[in-house]
């Protein structure tokens, strides 16, 4: 019964490193030839390294390092500088973005929210460079962009959340905090405070993209793996020239659910499905506080969420002395 | 009746589990065998089930449709069936369904002589809703545990079952659980990405190899996990998505009945700083 299922690889083979394919317009070279490593290889390949740092690459590396220590060190601070009240509460600790009083101006003092506007300028600034990093590394293999862009998809998100929904909004209060517990209570607050995300119809269709993603990721790593003794994780070759593991890999969903994607388009359906998530993530964000108040209110007007039944409690602000 | 080209050669007798010749046969792209004939039926019982019970509802808004398990009260008993009866009913066929379909997978992949893994990784998302729907419920007594079967009534299930452990973020399997999600997202957005442009270069390039995969890994953040790595990885990253989640329901209630946040005290009293 116990057989061969291709989980781990059995047999390493060991010669002379890969050193890549030829840069075109590189200013550097690679560093170092690499190594093996034993345990790398009996789940995927042995080879770590070599890297191409690049100038977009180390100049991303110091702003994400900038913003993770500019964090780490307000952190300490909030404890006091006492470095072991900082590991203790370190999931508690928060930077947190500046006050309603300041509105989106650009200048606030540093310890009233001036330090989370410079660290998350400099992860944003990050994030950009290693975005063009990728599309330039892709460009100097003669690839196409389509990583770069998947990575873009998701900066598209976080600055949603820290700098577009804050603008539109007209306050830096309503961006995300740094730290692991704060941003959780960020994202439950934010929920409650406008009726409940569920309600908000692209944040199902985020949740949507985001289990498909999951669900399409386990059908397609399960399939290549399934047909791996016919060579199925060669799926270039399998695209180009196709060949009896893409037929297999085809059918069996074919005769499964009555529909199969090719070797290629099961790739495009991926990577749609794992852009889309942060994409309609997104647009469900800028819409909360500044188009729709209360998610659970308007699904009730638009007909998908039942109207609480009466409670008979008048609301105070229909009464003739309430404040106008 | 094949249609895909090469599908004919593929349409072979045998790697039944089950009923020998008797369901063998194709019904146009589908497979048919004893499980999917098990399939049909309690798949087909239980969509009836659930659009008889919509009929006595108070709505058709397919939104707000709701079939609600039994009250609390009815503990693990069966409960009427318009009081929970076809929830619990139309739950047996589910399971059915799915396990059926997950067996109809296994002759496939015997037909085939391909790998079990699809119908091992379908296995996960089964002990998924069977936790929500079985295990939960019955450890904790009662069927009313269980969601309902509604669009938006299964989302209100969600989010008062989080609020009722006071915010559910903290919930330690279920932050595992949310990190496997969004790596996964993120590896498969990079896998399907790399493997299209290698097939979709820049304008007026060759098609790019393998190598070149494992160079613009390498060469970005130094590792590359390789062609078939990857898809180990990304069955390991999906599946323990699904495995965390289930984990994080099936703890709350029979394991930890207060409030998430309350859990991590035990990190803040650690001998070694109190």
């Amino acid at each position: 019964m116990a057989r061969y299922q291709n989980m781990f690889t059995q047999v390493q083979l060991r010669g002379p490193l890969e050193a890549g394919p030829p840069l075109r317009n590189a200013t550097f070279t690679r560093t170092g030839p690499g190594f093996y490593n034993y345990w790398m290889g009996k789940f995927g390949n042995a080879q770590i390294g070599p890297i191409y740092l690049g100038t977009l690459g180390m100049a991303s590396l110091i702003f994400a390092f900038l913003s993770f220590e500019i964090i780490g060190l307000n952190m300490w601070a909030s404890v006091g500088w006492n470095p072991v009240q900082f590991v203790r509460m370190l999931p508690w600790l928060a930077l947190e973005p500046p006050g309603p009083e300041y509105g989106f101006s650009m200048f606030v003092p540093l310890n009233k929210g001036g330090w989370w506007l410079i660290a998350g300028f400099c992860m944003t600034t990050a994030l950009i460079l290693w975005f063009l990093r990728t599309y330039i590394r892709a460009r100097a293999l003669g690839m196409g962009t389509h990583v770069a862009w998947a990575f873009a998809a998701g900066i598209f998100l976080i600055i949603t959340l820290g700098f577009i929904r804050p603008m539109l909004m007209g306050s830096w209060a309503e961006a995300v905090p740094f730290g692991i517990f704060p941003h959780l209570d960020w994202t439950a607050a934010f929920s409650i405070r406008y009726g409940n995300l569920f309600y908000n119809p692209f944040h199902c269709l985020s949740i949507v993209f985001l289990y498909g993603s999951t669900l399409l990721f386990a059908m397609h790593g399960a399939t290549i793996l399934a047909v791996g003794r016919y060579g199925g994780e060669r799926e270039i070759e399998q695209i180009t020239d196709r060949g009896t593991a893409s037929e297999r890999a085809a059918l069996f969903w074919r005769w499964t659910m009555g529909f199969n994607a090719t070797m290629e388009s099961i790739h495009r359906w991926a990577w749609w499905f794992a852009v889309l998530t942060p994409l309609t993530g997104g647009i469900g964000i800028l819409l909360t506080g500044t188009v729709v108040d209360n998610w659970y209110m308007w699904a009730v007007m638009h007909h998908y969420a039942p109207g609480y039944p009466g409670t008979g409690v008048i609301d105070p602000a229909t009464l003739p002395g309430a404040p106008k | 009746m094949a249609l895909l080209s090469f599908e004919r050669k593929y349409r072979v007798r045998g790697g039944t589990l089950i009923g020998g010749d008797l369901f063998d046969f194709w019904v146009g792209p589908f497979y048919v065998g004893f499980f999917g004939v098990t399939t049909a039926i309690t798949a087909t019982l239980g969509t009836l089930l659930i659009i008889y019970a919509a009929s006595l509802g108070p709505t058709w808004n397919p939104w707000l449709i709701s079939i609600a398990p039994p009250d609390i009260s009815y503990g693990l008993a069966l409960a009427p069936l318009r009081e929970g009866g076809f929830w619990q009913v139309i739950t047996i066929c589910a399971i059915g369904a799915f396990v059926s379909w997950a067996l109809r997978e296994v002759e496939i992949c015997r037909k085939l002589g391909i790998g079990y893994h699809v119908p091992f990784a379908y296995g996960f998302a089964i002990f998924a809703y069977v936790s929500l729907e079985v295990i939960r419920p019955f450890l904790l007594g009662a069927w009313g545990f269980g969601f309902p079967y509604g669009i938006f009534s299964h989302l209100d299930w969600v989010s008062n079952t989080g609020y009722q452990y006071l915010h559910f973020h903290y919930n330690p399997a279920h932050m595992i659980a949310v990190s496997f999600f969004f790596v996964t997202g993120g590896a498969l957005a990079f896998h399907g990405a790399l493997v299209l442009s290698s097939v979709n270069p820049a304008p007026g390039e060759d098609v790019k190899s393998p190598e070149y995969e494992d160079g613009f890994f390498r060469d970005t953040i130094g590792y590359s996990v390789g062609t078939l790595g990857i898809h180990r990885l990304g069955l390991f990253l999906a599946l323990s998505a699904g495995f965390w989640s289930a984990v994080c329901i099936i703890i709350s209630g029979p394991l930890w009945t207060r409030g998430w946040p309350e859990w991590w005290s035990w990190w803040l009293n650690l001998p070694i700083w109190s």
